[in-house]
Formats: structure tokens, sequence, C-alpha cells
């Protein structure tokens, strides 16, 4: 391993050799820490980085302007409450879903995006640029509506988002280490009752035995995990496999890898047979909805299934949760001509 | 009172969880807690001691918070030579009246983060507000709240208490000898702090605001 990486710091000049080994054993240690908590090492042709923190931010040579504005997108990303009622219509920050302030392997780092797009996504079946990645999260997750395309709060978003990833190639070639939410393997059979009990167990104490989560003076502490105040059936977390990568990876908080593969995936089998705001993409109808959103999106969740336990057809209702409108005018599609 | 039941019966106390029901009243409990205000003091404001035992504020703390820690140190779960004895004194309803009173006395400050230089502060803030995920250390805020000043029943403001309480506490988390967290919430996370880590956030965490949550 430690070879792989010093032929892959090296590759750039020998001019660096120094730096580059002692980037090495920086990035070595990253991955051992990484390790002690459960996480699987990287592949061999797998890229790792080590996004810069806040701190590399103050100490680097960027115009004091852009750092300000850098600044701005992190607190915009760590607090996206304060875009509560313009923005944002659930209890939801950006830094709810990927921890650490968004650069935490396992945790959909979102530095990927900056070097990743614009490319096509099969969600909305055309190319997206970063900005409308992001609208994206805003459109489903915060069950909003984005700040507008070039805005002061949007350009500070993406800054961050860029800042994160510093020296790395744009459109890189090797898969990227840590990348999205990745599920452990689906086991044979999800319960609902065992997700359950799971869930009151070892999820209930922060996010409460209804999932409302845990708001303190009008900010969140705990977010929803489902009803009204969670995202809408639009998110990607609302994907079974998702929502178990997430629970594997992340939860309990200070805890990655602590559950087992089954109880990470029925925790998320009962936490995605519980009801949320209607999908943006609503039509007046569920199962028109789903069939026009199953391919790309909703055969992977329990969207306008009938729950197990009592029948009741998930995503058949029109409730909006939080906010005023269903679909804000960013949900478009797009034809390049 | 919620959340409790759940929790205990992880825990194998559902008896515990009929009892919690009981309902507190300050003023029946500022008589009962008498006993306390050696080392609590009148107002609840605890004491730092530096080199010896801390006594915490309980000030402004959650009712439930201080009296699920009055259970733990009756059942054993939470141990403390010095707490045992009075905790033991306690019956139920002196239990939930001692806590609606200390819960019903405004928060004071927190002492002994005086002589922290620059560098432990500011590594101080960084735990409490942000973490260093690099050590997968969480931020205190995270489950502590707002301006760390505690979020409902079960983590309890940890902005203005003493910072030889807090550092006592951290220490024993990591040591293995206080574990009545729920889930080891907070073990798994003192347990990846140095000591120069444990110093600094409770050196900051010290001269926070305090208020009563």
């Amino acid at each position: 391993m430690i070879r792989t990486l010093t032929y892959a710091a090296l590759s750039g000049t020998l001019l660096f050799s120094v730096n580059a080994t002692a980037e090495d054993k920086t990035t070595q240690q990253y991955i051992d820490t990484l390790a002690e908590l459960g996480y699987p090492t990287p592949k061999e042709n797998e890229l790792v980085h080590i996004p810069p923190t806040m701190e590399d931010l103050e100490d680097s040579r960027l115009h004091p302007e852009l750092k300000r504005v850098i600044r701005r997108g992190h607190d915009l990303f760590t607090n996206t409450q304060q875009l509560r009622g313009e923005n944002v219509f659930n209890n939801m920050n950006c830094s709810s879903c990927h921890l650490g302030e968004g650069r935490m392997p396992f945790s959909a780092p979102i530095w990927p995006a900056a070097v990743t797009l614009p490319d096509f996504r099969g969600k909305n079946a055309h190319v997206n640029n970063l900005e409308e990645r992001i609208a994206g999260c805003f459109t489903y997750s915060m069950n909003g509506k984005p700040p507008e395309y070039g805005s002061d709060n949007m350009v500070a978003l993406s800054a961050y988002h860029q800042w994160l990833a510093k020296d790395v190639p744009v459109y890189p070639q090797q898969p990227i280490y840590g990348r999205g939410f990745p599920a452990p393997e689906r086991p044979e059979e999800l319960s609902y009752a065992r997700g359950e009990a799971a869930f009151q167990e070892k999820c209930s104490v922060c996010h409460g035995d209804d999932g409302g989560g845990l708001r303190v003076d009008g900010q969140t502490v705990f977010p929803a995990t489902w009803g009204d105040m969670s995202n809408n059936w639009g998110a990607g977390m609302v994907r079974v496999f998702t929502a178990a990568g997430f629970i594997k990876n992340n939860m309990p908080l200070g805890q990655p890898n602590s559950l087992d593969d089954q109880e990470a995936w029925d925790i998320a089998y009962y936490m995605s047979s519980q009801e949320r705001p209607q999908d943006p993409r609503y039509t007046g109808d569920v199962k028109e909805t789903l069939e026009q959103t199953r391919e790309p999106f909703h055969k992977h969740s329990m969207y306008g299934r009938t729950r197990e336990t009592d029948g009741h057809l998930l995503g058949d209702h029109s409730n909006l949760g939080g906010k005023p409108f269903l679909k804000p005018d960013t949900v478009r599609p797009r034809t390049f001509e | 009172m919620k959340k409790f039941p759940g929790i205990l019966a992880a825990l194998g106390l559902v008896t515990c969880s009929a009892l919690a029901e009981v309902e507190g009243d300050a003023d029946r409990g500022a008589a009962a807690a008498g006993v306390c205000t050696a080392c609590h003091q009148a107002d609840g404001s605890g004491k730092n001691v530096p080199g010896g035992e801390s006594w915490p504020r309980l000030a402004g703390l959650d009712a439930a918070y201080i009296a699920k820690q009055l259970h733990d140190y009756q059942s054993g779960e939470r141990s403390n030579a010095s707490m045992m004895p009075f905790a033991n004194m306690l019956d139920e309803q002196q239990i939930a009246d001692v806590a609606a009173y200390y819960a019903s006395l405004p928060a004071t400050q927190g002492d002994g983060g005086e002589d922290a230089g620059e560098a432990m502060l500011k590594r101080g803030k960084q735990l409490a507000e942000r973490g260093d995920w690099s050590a997968y250390i969480v931020s205190c805020k995270s489950c502590h709240g707002p301006g760390n000043r505690g979020a409902g029943e079960v983590f309890p403001g940890i902005a203005g208490q003493h910072a030889g309480y807090i550092k006592a506490q951290l220490q024993a988390w990591k040591a293995g000898t206080r574990k009545n967290d729920p889930q080891d919430l907070m073990g798994s996370i003192a347990r990846r702090m140095s000591d120069d880590d444990i110093q600094a956030v409770a050196a900051w965490l010290a001269g926070q605001k305090a208020v009563a949550n």
C-alpha cells in the first residue's frame, strides 16, 4: 500500500520527492486511522484525497476575499438552518448527512462533486454542474428551494466544495476512495420488526421514538429521520441501500461500523418504510410518479409500495411538509439544444 | 420522560421507569438538598478544586438528567466515593424533588479555565464546536446542543461547567470508570481524546456562558 501511494505521489515530479514522502506518511496515517475505525483500506488504484481543513484555509495564500467566501460556504454548509423558510423547509443541515463538515470519507464527502461535474446524472437525465447538484440537495434533502444559481450563497457553497477538492485533478481517472455512502452487502432478508427494535434500542435516544429528532433553541441537534421535518421522498437517502450505507458507516454518531450489516439494513428498511414529505416530482398520483421515476430512482426506495405491517401505501398523499409549494422551478429538463 | 423507558429497558432497569415518573417539587427539593450544599453549595454552583475533586455545578441542569445520575449512583451504574452515601440517603420522591430544585436555580458560571493559554483555548473551542474529525472526535456541540447548553434529558449542559469536573469525567470515561452514558456515546469519543485535548476542552467550556436548560 505504501509503495502504491509513493508511486502515486511521485508521479507528478521528482523535484518534490521529499515533500511527497512526507505526504505519503500523512496519507498512511489517515488510512490507518480510518482502518482502526473499521473502514476498508483503499483498493490499489483508488484515489485517496485528504481534504484541507478550515485551519489550512487560514494558512493558505488564497485571496482574502476568496477566503471570506469559502468561510461563508462552510458556515452555510454546517448551519444551513440559517436559510430556513427561504431555501430550507425542514430540520436538515448539509452536515446532517455529510458528516465532518463534508470532509469525511464514507459519509458522502462533497469534494468529488467539484472534480467530477459537469456530468450526466441519471436522476434527472441531463448534464448537471456543481450548482445544479447542490440545488438537488436543497430540493430533496432539505425539502426546499435552492438558492438562485450564481447567487452569493450558491457561489459560497460551490467555493467551499471546490476548496475541499484542492489539488485533485479534474475528471480523475481513478475511482475515489470513500465516495458516497458505500452500502454493505444486502442481506437476504430485511425485517421491519427487527429494524424497529434496533431503531428504538440504538437510534431513538437521539432521533426520538417517532423519528422526529431533537431541536433546541430553534437549532437542529439531531435531525428527523422521517416525518414532516425530514428529507422528502425524492432525497437520495430514501433509497434503502443509501440509508444502509449511511447508517453502517456513520451511526451511532462517533461509532462508525459498530452495527452489523443486517442491523444497518434492517434499520434502513424500517426508516424507509415511514412517511415523509411528497417527492417534488409528484404528478398527483403516486403510481404514475413511481412509473416515471422508477428506473433511475425509486426502484431502490419504498415509495409507492405497500407497507407490510399495516397495508399503508407509502407516498400516497399530498403532504408537502413545512413548505408551501411542491416543486421548485429548478427541477426542469435541460436539452442543450 | 418520554425517552427513558426505552433506554432503561435496554439497560435492564425497567423497574426504574415507573419510578422516574415521580413528579418533583422544587420547594420540597430545597429542603432535601440540605445534605448537598457542603459540596454543591447553597446556590448549586459547586466548586472547581484545582488538584482535588471538583464538585459540579448543578444549578440549571436538566431535572431528568440529575435524577438519572442519582439513580445511577444508587444502582452502581455510576460510582463515586464522595457521592454514593449522599445519593443513598434519598428516596425516589426526594430524588425527583432535589432534581427539580437544582434545575430551577439560575445557572452559575464555571471556574478553572482562567489560566489556559491562547493555543489551548483555540483547541478547546475547536473540539467543542467543530470537533477534530481527523481523529474522529465529533464536536461536543453535536450532542450537547447549541452553545453546549444541553439538549433534552440525556445530554447535559456543559458550557460553564467547572473545568476540573469536565476533565475528571472525560478522564473517567476514557479510563472506563464512568460508563453510564447511553450506548457508550460519550465513552467512544473520550477514548479518542488525548490528555491535552481533555484539558483544552474543559478549560474552554468552563469559560462559556452557562444557561439553564
